[in-house]
């Protein structure tokens, strides 16, 4: 049966252990998967600049045998005619056999997935949600810690726009003994919605403030985040804020010696390059981890839709 | 004050007083040329000051509107002068065509024909979230 994923919580706890078993296969078996999606098409359309998701979507289809056909802006599309979403989901319906989307509207991907007769991922749909991005966040705290419970998170930077954080928190409740540290400036802190919707709501504890290196010694995963200059509406609000949090080896030096330093990229100027070479630095293993985690994603939605 | 009684319509009562208008635009009784009575701040044993709205036509209404405005309001359908069915509110599960989502960035505020549908999220908070980008209504 044809199924989407717009939103992480679309998958459950088992269905997510099951990607990421799938891709740590993938990782110790390539040859294995090298021709799983044979003759298969993945359509990525593109609605908004980006380089790595849908590069990593590309190169995951690549890599599991299939083909790839591809929209990289609104401008070169029909978008740019005006034609709707829900047009564009039936129409690339006919040339492939599942749709990775972008779009800078909230909710844009689902109305592809309840228009496409194909399965659509959401590759991000403005500020709403980005789930593969978690898939990537969550193999990579799989890998480092190889567990999902008993953890101290520390998520910094831009918690009220950032998809990718509130995301996380999403996934994150619905583990155990986890615990959340917010760092952001004031006018950046997580939305109450999500607050209420997933932390006050499972009783999940969480602190907020706005001083990293305060937070530093307690964590055990720090998840970074860019000030997105996409998502104000003001210009000055954004200059103003755009620098609040840089990490540099310095505010490490209270760190735990087994922290995760993640990241969703790109980075502006939050990590110093002088913490890639630092062990606990995560965030390029991350965007390899996304790979995976998407090839995982097609190969499951392809065979529950009946196309493998 | 005196409003005749109805003998074929509809009597929304119980309304909370100063919801009266916000419902009789959401039911778009204005765009109707019924005639409509609201009458605000009437003095209510229970509620205080309460709201009514008395229509006099038989017509269909879209209780899903009602009850979203106020689910404690009751709709009294007359016929031929009596009070053949009272209906009692209960907040719908979704509301459809009944908000606009206030995003910018929502999709529903560009494609085109999307219905605009409202989930029920916070049913002790009375609260609504659009489907597509879950935005609060009327945050």
């Amino acid at each position: 049966m044809k199924r989407s994923i717009i939103d992480i919580l679309d998958l459950s706890t088992a269905e997510l252990e099951e990607l990421i078993a799938t891709a740590e296969d993938i990782i110790d078996n390539p040859d294995k998967y090298a021709h799983a999606c044979d003759r298969r098409i993945l359509a990525t359309l593109f609605f908004e600049p980006s380089t790595r998701t849908r590069m990593s979507f590309e190169a995951a289809m690549y890599e599991l045998g299939g083909h790839v056909i591809s929209v990289s802006s609104a401008m070169s599309s029909s978008a740019a005619k005006g034609e709707s979403v829900a047009d564009t989901a039936k129409t690339v319906s006919c040339y492939a056999d599942i749709i990775a989307m972008r779009h800078p509207k909230e909710g844009a991907a689902y109305v592809a997935a309840t228009n496409a007769s194909i399965p659509v991922i959401n590759a991000g749909d403005g500020g709403h949600c980005h789930p593969t991005q978690t898939l990537a966040d969550l193999l990579t705290i799989w890998r480092e810690k190889r567990r999902f419970e008993g953890l101290t998170i520390g998520l910094c930077g831009d918690l009220k726009f950032g998809r990718t954080v509130h995301s996380l928190i999403n996934a994150m409740t619905r583990y155990n003994g986890n615990r959340f540290v917010l760092i952001s400036p004031e006018e950046l802190k997580v939305p109450s919605y999500v607050k209420k919707g997933s932390l006050k709501k499972y009783n999940i504890p969480y602190s907020q403030t706005t001083d990293l290196e305060a937070a530093m010694p307690e964590l055990d995963i720090l998840y970074m985040t860019r000030i997105q200059r996409e998502r104000f509406f003001n210009e000055e609000d954004y200059l103003r804020l755009k620098d609040s949090y840089i990490l540099t080896p310095d505010k490490l030096k209270n760190a735990k010696p087994d922290l995760a330093i993640l990241h969703p990229l790109p980075r502006v100027n939050e990590i110093s390059v002088a913490i890639d070479d630092d062990p606990r630095a995560c965030y390029f293993k991350q965007v390899l981890n996304g790979k995976y985690m998407r090839m995982a994603l097609i190969l499951k939605l392809l065979k529950e839709a009946g196309r493998l | 004050m005196n409003i005749d009684s109805i003998q074929n319509g509809v009597v929304i009562d119980h309304i909370r007083a100063g919801q009266g208008m916000k419902l009789y635009n959401l039911l778009k009784l204005d765009e109707t040329e019924l005639s409509v009575a609201i009458i605000r701040n009437v003095n209510s044993g229970k509620m205080g000051k309460k709201d009514i709205i008395k229509i006099d036509a038989d017509i269909p209404l879209n209780l899903d509107i009602v009850a979203y405005v106020d689910p404690g309001a009751t709709v009294n359908i007359i016929r031929s002068g009596k009070l053949v069915e009272k209906r009692q509110m209960e907040l719908p599960e979704t509301l459809t065509d009944v908000l606009v989502c206030k995003n910018p960035r929502c999709i529903s505020s560009t494609e085109q024909e999307l219905h605009h549908i409202f989930k029920l999220t916070d049913r002790e908070n009375k609260v609504y979230r659009c489907l597509y980008c879950e935005t609060k209504a009327g945050g």
